[in-house]
């Protein structure tokens, strides 16, 4: 129980370092890759919390899929690769610091305030009730987020295309 | 494990989203410091999940759907910024202020 501990307050600090480091870093690159190391490290954490599908899911999905479409996007927007010293906006810092500092006092306070307690672990899989749980109390936000998934991709390949009838008004 | 320093590291994670959203120009960067929000609220609904042991698992449920919604929103997020791209030839958000007055 006692490496638990300490390995659980190892992870936790690793996952503010690098998401400090998403936020503050002037390449564009690092940034992303650092958040691969943040979503890493919360899939550990959820392993730790015995949440195995969840983590497993999040390890897929973003470290997989989103994190390949933000490389993309930032090769694609041809982002000055390597050190950027224009990637933040200066004028923005202290009242943006301010800000995010406030939120997390204020946070913090009531979370520590309002929540305590020692979660115990259990062992065992628990993927099996999930999936049960998802396709018959939950199934109608399932298919609803299905059909969301739709939309999107629909909406993403028509804002993303070049619109040819456009295209051929302005040669004619 | 105890609860509270997880849920702190969570609170600390949204507000370096915010802070990023606050202060970065590039708009691939805003959409990266959006995606530490919404991570922030998946280790509160899994910590809360695991707390609560909660028999229909809702914060797992939730969980799952967040990282899908998340999923399709940074798809269009990067085809509008591809869109704006084309358009303006720049992706810093400083420069899209054709809506202001």
């Amino acid at each position: 129980m006692e490496i638990f501990e300490i390995v659980t307050y190892f992870v936790l600090l690793a996952l503010l370092s690098t998401a400090i480091r998403v936020v503050t870093t002037s390449n564009v690159i690092h940034a992303a890759i650092s958040l691969v190391f943040t979503l890493a490290l919360t899939a550990i954490l959820f392993l730790m919390l015995s949440t195995e599908f969840v983590a497993l899911v999040l390890v897929l999905v973003y470290i997989g899929a989103v994190i390949v479409l933000f490389l993309f996007g930032i090769m694609i927007t041809r982002a000055p690769l390597g050190k950027n010293a224009e990637l933040d906006n200066d004028k923005n810092k202290k009242l943006g610091a301010a800000i995010a500092g406030s939120i997390f006092l204020l946070f913090s306070y009531i979370l520590i305030n309002g929540f305590d307690g020692d979660v115990t672990i259990t062992s065992g899989s628990s993927t099996e009730l999930l999936g049960e749980i998802l396709l018959s109390r939950f199934v109608f936000p399932f298919e609803l987020v299905s059909f969301v998934l739709l939309a999107a991709l629909i909406g993403g390949i028509t804002l993303a295309r070049k619109d040819e009838a456009l295209i051929d008004e302005d040669q004619v | 494990m105890i609860v509270q320093p997880v849920l702190v590291v969570a609170a600390a994670l949204f507000s370096l989203g915010i802070y990023g959203i606050l202060v970065r120009r590039n708009a691939v960067m805003v959409l990266l410091s959006i995606e530490l929000i919404l991570n922030s609220v998946n280790i509160n609904f899994i910590m809360f999940d695991t707390m609560l042991a909660d028999t229909l698992m809702q914060g797992q449920i939730f969980t799952i759907f967040i990282i899908t919604i998340a999923a399709a929103e940074v798809g269009i997020g990067l085809a509008i910024v591809l869109m704006l791209f084309r358009n303006r030839q720049t992706a810093n958000i400083n420069e899209f202020d054709l809506m202001k007055w």
